[in-house]
Order: C-alpha cells, then structure tokens, then sequence
C-alpha cells in the first residue's frame, strides 16, 4: 500500500445498501478502502484492538496488520477472507458487493431468533421486522414473475 | 388472500407482512395497487430476505411469535405441486381434481395459521425449539456466493449494464441450482411479465418430487 496510488470511486453493495466512496484503491487485486469510510460502507470501525462491528471485534492477524490496515486505508477484500465472508466485484473493478459468512447465517438461523431487516413499501416508507415486535407475525413472499 | 386474513385477524394480534421479490419495484405495483393492502407490504428488490431466511421460491412463509422467534422456519406457504401434473400448458386451466387438492391444501394451511391466532403456543401447528431447529434448511458457502453474485447482478441491470450482468447471473444460478427465485427472477418474462416458458417447465420437469415446492409438513393436510 503505496500513498501515491490514485484514488477511484467504487460503489459498495452490503448489508448496509450502497454507497459510493471516494478515495479507494485497487491494488492486487484488494479493495482498499479510508477508514473514514468503513463503517457507513461496511458496517465495522477500526480501533486499536482490531475492526469492530457493535460488540464483536475482530484482531487483525499478529505480524500482518499492515496487510489489512495502512496509512488509512483497510484492504477490506483481506478482511471479507480473514472472515470467510463472501465477496464479489464487477469485472470493471467499480462495484464491489460484500456478503455473508455461510456458517453465521445458519447459526443464526438455529437460534430462531428472527434476523431482523429493513425494506420499503411501494411509497418508499422503510419498515423492520423488528418494529412489529410484540404482535405475532406471518412473514410470506411473493413475486409479479 | 393475505389482505384478507390480516384484516379478519389483525385485532387478535395477527401482523401479516408480505414481501414482494421483484428487482423492479413497477413490476409489483400492480398488483398491491389493485390488493390496496392495509399491512406492511413490501419490496426487497435485492431478495435479502432470501439470503437472511435461506429461502428458494415463492410463496415461503415464516411465523414469528411476539418475542421475535421463528415458531415455523421457512416452508412454502399453503401450494402445492399440483400444476407439474394437472396443468394444461397451453390453456393455463387445471384438471379439477388438481384444482381441488390445491385448494384443499390451502384452507387447512390457512386454518393452522388462525388457530396459531386463537390458541398461541398450545397451537399444534406452533413447533417447539427442538422440531423447528430441524426444520432449517442452513445455507453454505456456495448459497452465499450466489446471493453475493446475484447482488452485484442487479446493481449492474440497474445501471443499465445488462452484458456485464450476464456471468453474474449464471454464477450465481449455478451455485444454488435449488433456488427458484433467484433463476425466475432473472429469466426471460413472457408479455404478462411471467417466467413461465419452455424453458421453466423444462427446469420444472427436471426437478424432483418436493424441488419446485416443497411439501407442507403439518396436522390435517392430505395425504
């Protein structure tokens, strides 16, 4: 991670939306991202013992910080593997969507706690399941296809 | 159908919330404008709820009781595979036996969900923790690998990128060859916007017994 590179606009897909950010950079391949931009981006913070999503933080592997944060950036492609999230880009290099650890959802799903979400209806007024909490509730899909 | 059962409930402490799958929101707008819904109705053009729920065709449903928990994981929501036999393809009709057992099927499906309303958890149809944990289907790597390449598929057909679109698309149809929304979703529609061509039924034909939807496992359905 060099401070010279040129820095490209990239649109993040995530479970937080998608953002567009300023300032980010390619390099082997790896989406390096300003820490500034993390957390409305991704959804974790870096701080001092590590990157951090509400109470969970993740240290960065001992020896190879600068592999995962430098010089204000965080190559957050490295840190989608360290947590065996799934991850993708566009062939252009300008979307990059970052997804789900296979193993959390499940775990998720066993726990029966309904994952929470956030979806709008057809005048864009967002809803949660969450906000629901206290009725019972019967979620179902349809589709127009 | 939902729009009457949350009316005929709502006041018992029933919440129906439907969730359309429709990477374009005009393609649903019909048909809420014409069911002028008063629950939440929604529009998950992305199908998150596909990935968080591990969910594969519609109509899936899951019931939540008041504290948040899943007391059913996701199961198709009261249909059948009736149509893969007693369809005529040409017409669009169904033989009457066909028709029959699919609408039998659906009043006992949604008979369980008001005796859910009436009794809570004395319900036979409410499953305790144990059964219901069985009942989850759990997603792997290759699920979310899908759903990570059919994301970045609809941000490029939303920006007008539909050649760029074009090998998402197969990846992720290719590591989840069980989910239907996700093929539908993103094949050729016919003038009525519908999915539902040669190439459907050939993928219909091809699937097993229970892989368009699966069976409704509950007291009282037929056998």
């Amino acid at each position: 991670m060099t401070e010279n590179e040129a820095g490209i606009y990239v649109t993040i897909v995530s479970e937080q939306g998608e953002r567009d950010v300023a300032n980010a950079r390619i390099m082997d391949d790896d989406l390096w991202l300003p820490v500034d931009a993390l957390p409305e981006a991704l959804g974790w913070t870096l701080k001092p013992e590590g990157l951090c999503r509400e109470a969970v933080c993740i240290p960065l592997p001992r020896g190879h910080e600068d592999s995962y944060a430098a010089n204000g950036f965080v190559n957050a492609s490295a840190f989608w593997r360290l947590t065996d999230r799934c991850a993708t880009r566009s062939a252009a290099g300008d979307i990059w969507v970052f997804g789900a650890n296979a193993r959390e959802r499940a775990g998720a799903l066993l726990s029966l706690e309904a994952p929470d979400f956030t979806l709008p209806d057809l005048s864009g007024r967002m809803h949660s399941l969450s906000d629901y909490r206290g009725r019972k509730i019967y979620l179902v899909t349809w589709a127009s296809w | 159908m939902w729009q009457a059962l949350h009316q005929k409930l709502n006041d018992k402490g029933l919440t129906v919330i439907t969730v359309a799958m429709d990477s374009d929101p005009e393609a649903a707008r019909p048909f809420i404008e014409a069911a002028q819904p008063v629950h939440p109705s929604l529009i998950d053009r992305d199908h998150l709820i596909a990935g968080l729920f591990n969910l594969v065709n519609v109509p899936q449903a899951i019931w939540i009781d008041e504290d948040g928990k899943i007391v059913r994981p996701p199961e198709t929501a009261g249909v059948a595979e009736e149509f893969r036999h007693g369809l005529d393809r040409k017409t669009g009709a169904m033989a009457p036996e066909a028709a029959a057992r699919n609408e039998k099927i659906r009043s006992v499906y949604v008979g369980a969900i008001a005796d859910w309303i009436a009794q809570g958890p004395a319900s036979r149809h409410v499953l305790d923790p144990t059964h219901a944990r069985d009942r989850v289907r759990l997603p792997d790597t290759d699920i979310e690998e899908a759903h990570v390449h059919f994301r970045l598929a609809q941000a490029l057909l939303r920006r007008g990128r539909s050649d760029e679109a074009v090998t998402p698309i197969e990846t992720a149809r290719a590591l989840h060859p069980d989910s239907w929304t996700i093929w539908r979703q993103t094949a050729a529609k016919n003038e009525r916007g519908l999915a539902t061509h040669d190439a459907f039924f050939a993928r219909v034909d091809a699937a097993p017994a229970g892989g368009v939807y699966a069976p409704v496992d509950m007291d009282g359905m037929p056998e």
